[in-house]
């Protein structure tokens, strides 16, 4: 792959991953955190295509997208929605 | 040292460092599960990053590499492909059993929030009983 | 639009994590991003790369490292996988009643029961298809395994009030699992080495039917984690939702 696509590509994924993730901190409403912790991964396994691991990235794909949302939504409906301070309604 | 290091290293670190924010940071079980979820892939990326090697294809033989051929000089790393391929998938099954012991936090306490593990100010942040 | 107490434990948290990536950064720029590690004679994976084709018959060098050269640290995960799965059923049904009656949410639309319906066989046999592939192209056990495990995390969310059999995933599981054991038991018999490949010559490489026991023990492996996932999926969602 031409580098100056590759460094493009990779700079973009991980300025959209870490925002993402600074977003899944600071959301006090936790399904919406639990949506954008799935965009993290998606994006994780992007990148790792990126570093020509594709066994991975099917993997992180339907793991992190997925399967692990939505168990942490299960989680949160037998808890509360959300974080104290986030507003009750 | 080409730049590439302060792209993905740095990235991935940045990752991480979010995911540690997140722990030390929120008193939300749940919240602090993510960010655990979070240090996993960053992690995960970590691993993968350390096995690329510039220019190379995926340790795939196919027929452009010439089946049968070996691939010397062609492929990355396989080594902590398959090591990080196993470790996604526990990861999952350990997330699942932090947040069933976060449920089990919420039914005998009836809060997610660890107001007890506090630190710093305590005046308005009294333990409810 | 944070109130005092947070901004004050957030700021001493942002110091120390960022300190903590800090150091890990320097540590790993000495490393280097994508210089050769791999072609030195005394790497470990320069010979995975050299030989793993000729030994193990399978054109995913991933897949001959997870099954044949780590095989055993393979069986090692699973029953890590399993021994997890396990602590969560156990600590699901170990909960204290909170006594408060869930109310069961709205019912999925037309458009999800039916377009799930539709979709959920294809999902399931490209799972399939990604771990019977899995010494060829990009997959594997745990990826078909998981795949399958969203087929049934779909079937879930179409119809919610689908009767789901413990006792076959169980079972399948089970089953899975032995199997893997009795496939590494062969190799132990044949040649005295556990999870030997023992008819690594058998097919030609590039084919299906090719890579000795490795395509079975995959199969076996996607079939446990498919099982194992579904299983962990339905116990967290529990008959609350």
């Amino acid at each position: 792959m031409n580098s100056l696509i590759f460094l493009a590509l990779a700079i973009l994924m991980f300025i959209t991953m870490v925002a993402l993730a600074v977003a899944t901190v600071i959301s006090k409403d936790l399904i919406k955190s639990a949506i954008l912790l799935a965009g993290v991964s998606l994006i994780a396994s992007f990148l790792f295509v990126l570093m020509r691991a594709p066994d991975v990235a099917m993997a992180e794909a339907s793991i992190g997208s997925a399967l692990t949302a939505m168990i942490m939504v299960y989680a949160i409906g037998r808890t509360r929605r959300f974080e104290e301070g986030g507003e009750e309604k | 040292m080409n730049g590439y290091e302060w792209i993905f290293y740095g990235g991935i670190m940045a990752l991480m460092a979010v995911g540690i924010w997140a722990i030390l940071s929120r008193r939300n079980l749940i919240k602090a599960i993510m960010g655990l979820v979070i240090i996993e892939t960053a992690v995960n990326l970590l691993l993968v990053a350390v096995g690329y090697v510039n220019d190379r294809s995926a340790p795939i033989v196919n027929g452009d590499t010439g089946l049968g051929d070996s691939p010397v000089g062609e492929v990355v790393d396989p080594l902590p492909q398959a090591l990080v391929l196993t470790a996604i998938v526990i990861g999952l099954a350990t997330t699942a059993l932090a947040l069933v012991a976060a449920v089990g936090y919420f039914r005998s306490t009836g809060t997610l929030e660890l107001k007890s593990f506090t630190y710093g100010r305590t005046d308005e942040t009294e333990v409810k009983e | 639009m944070m109130e005092r107490s947070t901004i004050q434990r957030s700021l001493p948290a942002l110091a120390i994590s960022i300190l903590i990536a800090g150091t890990l950064f320097l540590a790993f720029v000495e490393i280097g991003f994508g210089e050769n590690k791999v072609d030195s004679e005394d790497a470990v994976a320069n010979r995975y790369i050299a030989n793993g084709t000729t030994e193990t018959g399978s054109s995913n060098l991933v897949t001959s490292v997870v099954v044949n050269y780590r095989g055993f640290d393979t069986l090692g995960e699973v029953t890590v996988l399993f021994l997890a799965a396990t602590g969560v059923g156990a600590m699901i049904n170990l909960l204290p009643e909170d006594g408060k009656k869930r109310s069961k949410g709205p019912k999925p639309s037309l458009i999800m029961t039916q377009g799930g319906m539709l979709a959920i066989p294809v999902i399931a046999l490209f799972g399939t298809y990604v771990f019977l592939h899995g010494h060829l192209s990009p997959g594997g056990g745990f990826q078909g395994g998981v795949i399958i495990a969203t087929a049934f995390l779909l079937y879930l969310i179409a119809k919610p009030d689908a009767k789901t059999s413990h006792r076959t995933l169980s079972l399948s599981e089970s089953l899975a699992g032995l199997s893997f054991i009795g496939i590494g038991l062969i190799g132990l018999a044949v040649s005295g080495i556990f999870l030997d490949n023992v008819i690594e010559g058998f097919g030609v490489l590039g084919e299906l039917v090719s890579g000795g026991l490795l395509p079975l023990i995959y199969i076996a492996i996607g079939i446990k984690v498919g099982s194992e996932m579904s299983g962990l999926v339905e116990k967290m969602r529990g008959d609350a939702s």
